[in-house]
């Protein structure tokens, strides 16, 4: 009799907790679905077809954005860039989390001069930037002054390095509060007991800092590649709808693309990258599961 | 101790790369025009033999263009208008939207929460030239396009607010949330009662993230607005020219201002919830 009311109660909890679910997610869902999750499917099916939409194609659509040079140019690019732009960030903003740690109670106040790049908004800076990196801007002064060759930043493959060199710059901050708020939750008895027994700075790194880092990484790495994409605003209003080759990123393609209105290879061009981004990122999982089965913790 | 020194010695100087651009800007804003021509101008007009050089300070500082940009200038009102009409709207909507969504997430059950979960995730990755293919064709389709709501939208939908709230209320016990409905709160009860004042560090930072984000928003404006009579303040700066040096200074500096202002107040919860969206619970 009573363990049949307590089931009762249990059951009618249950329903109350998927009611409030459906009540407090259905906005969010309703909205989701509209704009983002419907309209994809439509984006795969209209990749299939000719630029109105109406007749069938097959591949076509995907066989042209595959042999457009420009579309190889800019994924190469974009591959490239996200190579090297990612771990250099990782790591610089890894380096500067140990050392406003280090630095005790006076490098945390470092940490807001850090963030601050990430208020600056894009359109403020651009100007700064062309004024620094112009064939005789500031950037080429100080060359000059310290007696080194002068560099065409904005016209050869130093664009590029100028794109990294910006996207360090505003992220590095972010990335460096990810990274202290993963050094916080390794606990201080460890680092005590490594120095009981002597270990040195870089032995403690191995032992200590970086397995305890290890579960942070993934999302500082999952958000500085968000942020990577956001870097073509700067490379947009600095140097252009087209700019130096190195630095044609697939967003300036997509950028073109779209304002010539080409439906039929956007479309093609978008389901390659979500496929390739979700190639990568079931890797990625997978490789994971594949450590954690062989190293059960 | 000497270690020490160095450490902040080297902090210091690192740190001088981001103080130094607000520094240009603020003096840049206050620097008269012939001035500016002299000394950055060579930098903007093409095939200029001369270099560029940089004072410190101004030789004879001035409020002239910024006087001239808030009195002189309606276009520049227009743009600012423009922009806090796409901006707050739509952060507003954000938090209303994403917060219930990401309470939901973060501590009720239900079939098929973590794969729609991982659709989220997906979305909130993919850039913006990915997603605006979708949402054209949905604006086109409702009549929106060239409409503030073709910004708007969108953005109010976006999931990034709903992982960095999750991450807030991953971090509310599961015990407060057990005792308060063994005391016979439902489900929305807890939700408005322990899940938002204790989610609030995290919302906060939402919040932020959201109006820096919106604020600067270059793309969605460029693409989904066409009359540039709907344009924001983000894209006042790529319609005046090198020859308003002086202008385009001062304009830098209060298209600047808003978001400065708002990261030095709420940069406490800032960092707070940024830290919060590194923590891992079940997986993600």
């Amino acid at each position: 009799m009573r363990s049949s009311s307590i089931s009762r109660n249990r059951n009618k909890r249950r329903v109350g907790e998927l009611r409030a679910a459906a009540l407090l997610l259905s906005p969010s869902l309703a909205g989701v679905a509209v704009f983002y999750l419907v309209p994809f499917a439509e984006v795969v099916r209209r990749s299939f077809t000719d630029a109105p939409g109406r007749r069938f194609v097959g591949l076509s659509n995907y066989k042209t954005v595959l042999a457009n040079s420009a579309f190889q140019t800019a994924a190469a690019n974009s591959a490239r860039f996200l190579c090297v732009c990612i771990p250099a960030l990782l790591a610089l903003s890894l380096a500067l989390a140990l050392l406003t740690r280090a630095a005790g109670r006076r490098g945390q106040s470092f940490r807001t001069s850090f963030l601050l790049p990430l208020a600056v908004p894009v359109a403020s800076i651009v100007l700064l930037w062309k004024v620094l990196f112009a064939g005789n801007g500031l950037a080429n002064t100080v060359l000059q002054t310290l007696g080194a060759k002068q560099v065409d930043f904005m016209g050869t493959g130093a664009a590029f390095w100028v794109l990294i060199a910006t996207y360090l710059w505003k992220n590095c901050g972010y990335d460096m509060v990810l990274w202290a708020a993963g050094l916080d939750r390794i606990p201080q008895s460890q680092y005590e007991a490594a120095a009981v027994d002597g270990a040195n700075g870089w032995q403690t790194f191995c032992a200590i800092t970086w397995p305890g880092l290890r579960p942070t990484l993934g999302l500082t790495a999952l958000l500085s590649l968000i942020n990577s994409f956001k870097v073509f605003r700067e490379a947009y209003l600095v140097a252009g709808a087209y700019p130096h080759e190195s630095m044609y990123l697939l967003q300036h393609l997509f950028n073109n693309w779209f304002l010539n209105l080409e439906l039929g290879r956007i479309t093609a061009a978008a389901v390659l990258v979500v496929g390739a981004l979700l190639t990568v990122a079931g890797l990625l999982l997978a490789a994971r599961r594949i450590r954690r089965k062989e190293t059960p913790c | 101790m000497l270690k020490r020194s160095l450490r902040l010695a080297a902090l210091a100087l690192l740190a001088l790369f981001t103080w130094w651009v607000l520094w240009f800007m603020v003096m840049g804003a206050l620097t008269p025009e012939d001035e500016l021509r002299m000394t950055i101008g060579p930098a903007l007009e093409s095939g200029g033999a001369q270099s560029a050089v940089w004072c410190i300070l101004p030789n004879w500082p001035t409020l002239e263009p910024l006087v001239q940009l808030l009195f002189d200038t309606p276009l520049f009102f227009t743009m600012f208008w423009n922009a806090c009409v796409q901006v707050f709207p739509q952060v507003a909507g954000q938090l209303l939207v994403a917060a219930p969504a990401a309470w939901v997430f973060s501590k009720l059950r239900f079939p098929g929460r973590r794969a729609l979960y991982a659709a989220y995730l997906v979305l909130m990755v993919l850039p913006f030239q990915i997603t605006m293919v979708p949402n054209y064709l949905v604006l086109d389709r409702l009549g929106l396009m060239d409409t503030p709501f073709a910004v708007i939208l969108p953005g109010v939908f976006s999931t990034f607010p709903v992982f960095i709230i999750k991450k807030g209320f991953d971090a509310v016990p599961d015990a407060l949330v057990e005792a308060a409905s063994l005391d016979g709160a439902g489900p929305l009860r807890i939700f408005a009662s322990v899940g938002l004042p204790l989610g609030m560090p995290a919302i906060l930072s939402a919040a932020t993230l959201g109006f820096i984000e919106a604020w600067n928003a270059i793309e969605q404006p460029m693409m989904f607005l066409k009359d540039k009579a709907n344009w924001p303040l983000s894209l006042f700066l790529s319609n005046i020219t090198a020859a308003d040096l002086g202008l385009a200074m001062a304009a830098s500096l209060m298209m600047l201002a808003p978001p400065l202002l708002l990261f030095l107040t709420g940069q406490k919860y800032l960092e707070r919830g940024i830290g919060l969206s590194a923590s891992i619970n079940d997986g993600m």
